[in-house]
Parts: C-alpha cells; structure tokens; sequence
C-alpha cells in the first residue's frame, strides 16, 4: 500500500486555520486569522474596556517572560507560529519514512533507487470549459520505459476517470484495486470542484504506486494520449446489454444457437449472452452477491476460507479503530481550543488586576496568573500541532479501510468468475444430457429423422463451443486465484510496514516534550512565589 | 482550603482572638469540619445532611468537641442571619441550591458540596468578627429541634435571601436611571474611590464567571479525552489482535499504554475540578456576596440620607408648631428627638458599614491572592503530571517499535 504525497495534507489543511478562528472568536470581535492570534485576543479587549491603558498583553507577556533564560524575547512569536520543534522531533522521521513510500522498492521490477522507476502525477486547475463540464489538468513526470515522455500534461474530465477505473477493473480481474472517487455530484461549486480535483489526485497516484497497474496500458493511455480517450468501452453494460438483447429471441425460439467467442463468453455473462446472464444474475441473487460466503460453491481452497474470514475480521476491526480514532482526534482539537480560551479569559483578568489594582496584592496575583497564562496558550497550541500530525499518521487506517474493499472487490471477481466456470459446466451437462435423449431416441427410430440429427449436430456443436467457453473460464478462474494470491502477500507486507511506521509517527508524535518541560518550569516557579506569598502575609500581619 | 480546617484559629493567622476572659494558656482556636454526607429520606424530599464537628476551646462554647448533624438549609441560615446582623462585612459565600434532580445525588456533586461547606464555616470560624456570632454557636451546638425551629421562624421580615438583596441594588441603579431621565434626585455615595470599588467589582465577577466557565469545560474535555484514549486503546487492541505476531503485540501495547493514559486523564480531571475550578468558582461566589454587601451599604446610606431629610422637614414643622402655639408641638417635639436618635443610629449603621469594608477589602484581596495562588499552582503541578505521564507512557513504547520496523 502506498501512501500518498505528504507534501500536501490538502484535506485537513484547513483545519489549523479553522482551530485558529475558534481560539480567537472569543466574544465574538471580529479577528483576522494571521499567527499572532495573542493579540487579536488584545483587541477585543480595547473593544470591550475603552478604560485600558495602551499598555497591550504582549507587553506584559514577553518583557516579563524570563522564566527561560534560552529563549530570547522574540522566541514567543516564534511559539505562535506553528511550532518548529514538530518537524525538528519528526521531521527526519518522516522524510525517511517518505522516501521508502515513494521508493517503490517493494515488488515491483526495481528495488534500487528512486530514478529509472518513477511515476509521480499532479492534478491541477480545473477548468470549466465551454461545456458544462469540469476538466482537470494532469500532469505526469515519469522515467518509465512504456511512457513515451518523459513529462506529459492531458485535460481529462471526470468521466475519463471512470472509463479508466472500469477498464482497469475488467482488465485486472482479481487484483487489490484502489476505488475510483464517487461519482455523485453534490452541489456543482468551488468545493466541490475542489475535492474532487484532490479525490481524483490521490486515486491516480494509488493507481501509479500499484506495481502492476502503473505499467498497465490502460493507464499510460490516459496519462500521455492527448484528445479524445480512446478506451474503447467494451465492457459498458448498458450497450452490450443492447446487443445481447438483439440476439436474445434467437436464443429464446432455439433457432440457432449462436457461436459464442469463448473469451467472450467467460465474461461474466454480462456480456453478449443474456440468457446466461439472467442466470448468473439469478444465482447471484439467490445465494448472495460476489463477495458473501454463502456460496453453494464449493470453495476448495480451505486456506482461502481462513484468509477471507481473518481479512473480514481486519476489516471491522479497522472500521472500529478508525472510527475511535476520529473520536481521539477530536478530543485532542476539543481539549486544545478549550485550553486556549481558558489562556485567553485568564490573560484578561490578568490585565483587568493589573490595571485595577489598588493593593500589592492584586500585582502579585496578576503576575501568579501570567505564568498559568503563558503556559496554558502554549500548550493549547502544542495540542493543535499534535492534532495535525496525529490526523496525518491515523490516516493511515482510513487508506487501509479503502484496500478493503478492494480486496472486497477482488474477492468478488474470483467469486464471478467461479460462478462463470460453474454456470458454464452446468450448461455443457445440460447439453450432454439433451444430446444423449435424442441419441436415445433416434437409435430407436432407426435412421431418424433428418430434423432430429441436424438438432444433434447442432447441440454437439454448442457443447463444444461451451466447453471451450469453460475451459476459458477456468484459465481465467485460475489467473484470478493467483492473483488474488499474489495481492494478499502483496498487502500483507505493505501493511506490516505501513502499521510499523504509523504506530512509530504516532507514539513519537504523541510525546509532548516541550509541554512537559513548559509546566514543570513554571510550577517551581509558583512555588516559589508561594513561599514569598506566605512571607508577605505573615508580616503584613503583625 | 484544607490548610483551614485543620489548624484554625491557631498560630496567630486567625485573626488573633486574644480573650481577656480565656483562662487557658493554649492559644483560642476554633476548628470545625464537615464530612459524612448521608442522604436522608425518599423521593421528593430526599435530602443530604452532614457531620458537624466542632473542635475548640472558646469559653462560649459547651465543649472542646461537639458533634451536629447539619443539612443545606441550616448553612443557608446560618448565612442570612450573619448577613443582616454584620454588615459591612464579606460573608463567605455558600455552594449554589441545585436545581438539576438527577445531578443532586451525584457522588461528585455531594464531594464538592461538602468542600464548599467546610469551607464557608472555617472561614467565618476564622474571622475575628464572624466567630463571636451567637448563631454561630446556635449552628454549631444545638440540637436538630432548635436548630429546626430557628430555621422555620426565620421566614418571615428577617429572611432576606441574596436575590431580595439584589432586587434592593437594581432597585438603586434604576433611581440612577430615573436621573438621567429627569424623575428623581439619586440617593447614592459619591465618593469616587468608592465607585472605582465598586466598578472593580461588577467587572471582575464578569472576568471570573467567564474564567471558571472555561475552567469548567476544561475539566469536561479532560474526561472527554479520556474516554476517548479508553475507547481508542480497546479498538487498537482488537486490531492487534487481527494481525498477530510483532506487529500485533506492539498493537496491544499501544493499546494498554492508552487505555492506562485514559485513567490517568480521569484522575487529572478530578484534580483540576476540585484545586483549579472550584477555587475559581469560590471566587465567583465571594465576588457575589461582595455585591450583596453593596446593597447593604447603599441601603444603609438611602436611609441616613432619607433620615435626614426627613428631620429636615420634621424641623420646619416643629416650627411651625411652635410659632402657632400648637398643641401638636409636644407630640411633634416627641417625634423629632426620636427621629434624631434614630438619624444618629443611621449614620453609625452607615458609617460602621463603610469602616467595616474598608477593612474586610484588604483581608479579601490579600486572601484571594493566597487562594488564587495556590490554585494556579495546583493547575500547574497538575498538568505537569499529566504531561510527564503521557511522555513516559509513550515514550516506554518506542524502544520496542524500533525493533518492530527494523525486523
């Protein structure tokens, strides 16, 4: 399983900037969302109090923040833009951890460096032309030898998209494909477009990381051949629906029966031959549809059983931990915001004390406070890093979610396919049976009638054309099951390596070191004040 | 607050009672606590009450220990009958009644109360004024009849619950309203020092009340995380259990690590609840009986003032009287000295008030300050536990996955 480009999170970009608005829409003053948020927080305040003097909250916060003699003043700037010590504690990590998605170096053709096996596709600015159609610009760099260049830009528009994810899905029967983006339009605007630029992006780049897929015809023609795409779609449904109705009458009036290609034939009778396909589909229906387990068919294949069980088991166990891994992400934003208001009510009342103050007492309280403030915003903005990174490393578990259901996808296909094999086996016993009746029949009439021999003749022909049809099937059964075979080793490894690296991203991430440090740093430092405040009282009094 | 109930009066911080008539050698103390909530009778009227134990070697008092049983409406009387005997001074402040059914059993709800309660008597025991209080003692001694019949009686001109007060207060800014729109002159004190006083008040409350609400949410995102972290370490767990070998083992130990952050997160909110936000709502509190005493003074002053101008006015018909040989003159006489002595009562009720204050101010804000610290400083501590925790907890794992990806 590859991952997609780290460089662009574009789907959760968003939310730092939207965290950022929360913090600051405090009383409801309008605040820009620039990184110095601190200071919006001050200008609500001018806003409310007309009584305050010009003395604003940064001030009193960084000339008095000397409770780190390493950091210089402008170091508290530097804690409201989004902290560097995040990419200095997992920065590297990443980067390796980049590199060995982007490498390849798994089972495909090359396990040596990056240059002579590299596909990397960008989708770009989509253009509502004069039709009422989206197109999407896309642009490849590539080294690989099928490809003619080596950089290469189409406009495609979304249905391109589909055409090729159904080529590819008839053409790779039995592999893990990644899913196509949905093809249901919510609301034609800017957002839309947008997501679905970024949906289309991250399924190209599944497709080019996908050992077999990325040397595949199919796709080398939709990334380099300008114009019009030329996928021929054999494989619609709806036309070849139409065809096959044509010759159904034939079928149904037992003229003749018509000469089957056997490749043809193998397809999972949506092809041509609607009376097989009625069938199928009547099977199908009867005992549940592809991916179930309730196959009357007799799944030789014991190991194959077990792994489907297991991968089924996977599968709702990572539904389970995606979901509570949302619920842990949002938690973490909750408690972060939160904090942060917290910070944000107490800088106020720090500043109220501290102009209002009538008595010492008030200064020293104000100056308690500050320390508590400081940290508070601090870490309520170490929680929104946090949160970012966390997001980034969980995600993980929603693209395996996704190689779910093509594996789903793949298990269906070899489900059809056997499904074919048998629908096909069947028909020949059928034919046999009709044949060896009237051979029956006609050795006791001797020398029959010519109808009856020409029908003879005629049904042999048809069984032997099935039984090629079958012998097809059975190749492509076979060809299915191995491929099947060589995925699932295929994702288990990906996976092995994909979950090592996740649970290493998020524990590292998840270590708050500099948060840590901030809170032990400021409770000596209450302390401190603690034992002066009792001093100050005990003398006051005597 | 757990300073206060334990050494009391003692070690000359509790307002140095230093009674002629105390024979003993022992410095006075006054120590009292509030535990043992026991919830008391069904359904409706369902009630908790608590212990009361008193420790002290007051002369007034019947004892060096006294036992009680107290319930929310004694303290509630205790309160208002401390409020209209002393004014001028800042009564400690009582938890809020509850109003919410489902929430008024809840383990928490009763902790937190009972603190609040422990609190408000150790504070008043502590005062040097507050502690020579006759119903003080009542409170603190009698029997559960008397202290029922106390509470009954006082439904009648004596009760004045905060909100009345508070009716009083709005009742005077509204006679400030009616200035500017030309009705009546304003009976109030136009010292400026006082009004920056009292400005400071009503803005701080408002500073505080938005403060503890935070403060509140915090706690409740604390427990929130927790459950997730709970929830999250049981999923990953199932997970692990999918995938077996190292990788499944790690899994399973990320999980364990998670679930035991989670209760970690839950002590911590408990924590915070009780030494961050309570401490800030008690602030709140205190603030609001600030305001009550406000009323109290502008009370006192309306009547001076109305006092004199009435005498003002009683003059002039005396003269009146006088001049026309009345035989009202004598009766008018009556009245005008008594009027006078009342007059003169009016404005040492007045002038006590403001003395009062000006002194129980200086005790509030350098109090405040002690609390507000210590609060400040258990949030701290706090978080740094949390923040320490969660850094070993994960930071215990990675040894352990370095192996995994290096395999």
């Amino acid at each position: 399983m590859m991952a997609y480009d780290y460089e662009e999170p574009h789907l959760y970009a968003n939310s730092p900037a939207v965290m950022e608005t929360l913090v600051l829409h405090v009383d409801g003053g309008d605040s820009d969302t620039n990184k110095s948020s601190i200071f919006n927080g001050e200008n609500d305040n001018q806003h409310h109090y007309p009584l305050t003097s010009p003395v604003t909250v940064a001030e009193i916060i960084i000339s008095e923040d000397d409770d780190d003699p390493n950091e210089n003043p402008n170091s508290f700037n530097s804690f409201l833009e989004p902290p560097s010590y995040a990419d200095a504690v997992f920065g590297s990590f990443d980067g390796d951890h980049g590199k060995q998605i982007n490498g390849h170096g798994v089972v495909s053709t090359s396990g040596k460096s990056t240059s002579s096996d590299h596909l990397k596709i960008s989708v770009n600015s989509p253009v509502s032309g004069v039709n009422t159609y989206v197109t999407y610009l896309i642009t490849t760099w590539t080294d690989l030898p099928e490809f003619d260049e080596t950089i290469s830009s189409v406009r495609r528009r979304f249905s391109d998209v589909v055409s090729l994810s159904d080529r590819i899905s008839d053409s790779y029967r039995g592999f893990f494909l990644p899913m196509r983006p949905d093809k249901s339009v919510v609301m034609k605007n800017q957002e839309f477009v947008e997501q679905r630029r970024i949906d289309v992006e991250k399924y190209l780049r599944k497709l080019a990381a996908h050992p077999v897929i990325r040397r595949s015809e199919e796709l080398r023609v939709f990334l380099q051949v300008q114009g019009k795409l030329p996928l021929v779609k054999t494989m619609d449904l709806a036309s070849t629906m139409l065809d096959g109705a044509v010759r159904l009458p034939k079928q149904l009036f037992g003229a003749s029966v018509v000469a089957v290609d056997p490749r043809e034939a193998v397809h999972l009778g949506r092809g041509k031959d609607m009376v097989r396909f009625f069938k199928e589909v009547r099977q199908s229906v009867t005992y549940g549809w592809g991916g179930s387990t309730k196959m009357p068919l007799v799944e030789e294949d014991k190991e194959f059983m077990e792994k489907r069980m297991k991968l089924q088991d996977l599968e709702l166990q990572l539904t389970n931990v995606s979901q509570q891994a949302e619920s842990l992400v949002k938690s973490q934003q909750d408690i972060g915001e939160t904090m942060g208001r917290l910070g944000l009510a107490l800088v106020k009342l720090t500043k109220f004390e501290t102009e209002e103050a009538v008595f010492n007492s008030q200064k020293v309280r104000a100056k308690d406070m500050k320390y508590v403030v400081t940290s508070a915003v601090k870490t309520s903005r170490l929680y929104r890093e946090l949160n970012t990174q966390t997001i980034k490393h969980l995600d993980k578990l929603h693209d395996y979610l996704g190689e779910m259901l093509a594996v789903n996808s793949a298990h269906s296909d070899r489900s059809n396919a056997l499904l074919t094999v048998q629908t096909l086996e069947s028909e020949v016993s059928t034919l046999n049976s009709r044949i060896e009746k009237l051979e029956a029949v006609a050795f006791k009439v001797f020398g029959g009638d010519r109808s009856r021999i020409q029908k003879i003749e005629e049904l042999k022909e048809a069984m032997r054309d099935t039984d090629d049809a079958k012998n097809c099937a059975v190749r492509v059964y076979e060809q299915i099951k191995e491929n099947n075979k060589i995925e699932l080793e295929r994702l288990d490894k990906e996976r092995h390596d994909d979950f090592c690296g996740m649970l290493k991203g998020f524990v590292v991430n998840q270590v708050p070191q500099d948060m840590q440090r901030r809170w032990q740093v400021h409770g000596k430092q209450l302390q401190t004040k603690q034992v002066d405040m009792h001093k100050f009282v005990a003398q006051s009094r005597m | 607050m757990q300073q206060r109930s334990s050494t009391g009066g003692g070690g000359g911080g509790g307002g140095g009672l230093q009674s002629p008539r105390s024979p003993s050698s022992q410095p006075p103390y006054l120590s009292i606590s509030v535990t043992d909530p026991a919830k008391m009778g069904n359904g409706v009227q369902a009630y908790i009450s608590y212990k009361v134990i008193t420790k002290t070697n007051f002369p007034e008092y019947q004892g060096p220990e006294k036992i009680v049983i107290r319930r929310y409406n004694d303290f509630v009387w205790l309160r208002d009958r401390l409020f209209e005997k002393y004014k001028g001074i800042f009564i400690p402040p009582l938890p809020e009644k509850s109003t919410v059914e489902k929430f008024r059993f809840s383990a928490e709800f009763i902790e937190m109360r009972r603190q609040a309660l422990d609190t408000f008597v150790n504070r008043i025991a502590l005062h040097h004024e507050l502690q020579q209080s006759e119903d003080l003692r009542t409170f603190l001694q009698a029997d559960e009849q008397t202290m029922e019949r106390a509470r009954s009686q006082d439904t009648g001109i004596f009760k004045r619950k905060p909100s009345d007060l508070m009716q009083i207060f709005r009742d005077v800014q509204s006679k400030v309203s009616d200035v500017v729109l030309g009705k009546e002159k304003p009976v109030e004190e136009t010292n400026p020092e006082y009004e920056k006083l009292k400005r400071y008040i009503f803005e701080l409350e408002d500073h505080l009340a938005e403060a503890q609400k935070h403060a509140y949410r915090l706690v409740k995102r604390h427990r929130e995380l927790g459950q997730s972290l709970a929830d999250f370490g049981k999923a990953i767990k199932l997970l692990g259990a999918c995938e077996g070998d190292a990788l499944g083992t790690a899994f399973s130990e990320l999980g364990a690590k998670s679930e035991m952050l989670s209760i970690k997160l839950q002590k911590e909110a408990h924590h915070l609840l009780m030494n961050f936000e309570e401490p800030l709502k008690d602030y709140v509190r205190a603030v609001q009986s600030i305001k009550g005493t406000i009323a109290e003074r502008a009370n006192a002053f309306r009547q001076q003032v109305e006092l004199v101008e009435t005498i003002k006015l009683k003059e002039i018909d005396l003269n009146k009287y006088r001049l026309t040989r009345s035989e009202k003159t004598l009766e008018a006489e009556h009245e005008y000295e008594e009027l006078k002595a009342d007059s003169e009562e009016a404005t040492k009720r007045f002038e006590n008030i403001v003395r009062l204050m000006n002194e129980e101010i200086v005790r509030f804000q350098e109090q405040k300050t002690q609390d507000m610290g210590l609060a400040f400083h258990e949030f701290a501590k706090g978080q740094a536990r949390l923040a320490n925790g969660i850094a070993d907890a994960w930071r215990s794992l990675l040894p352990k996955l370095e192996t995994l990806s290096s395999s």
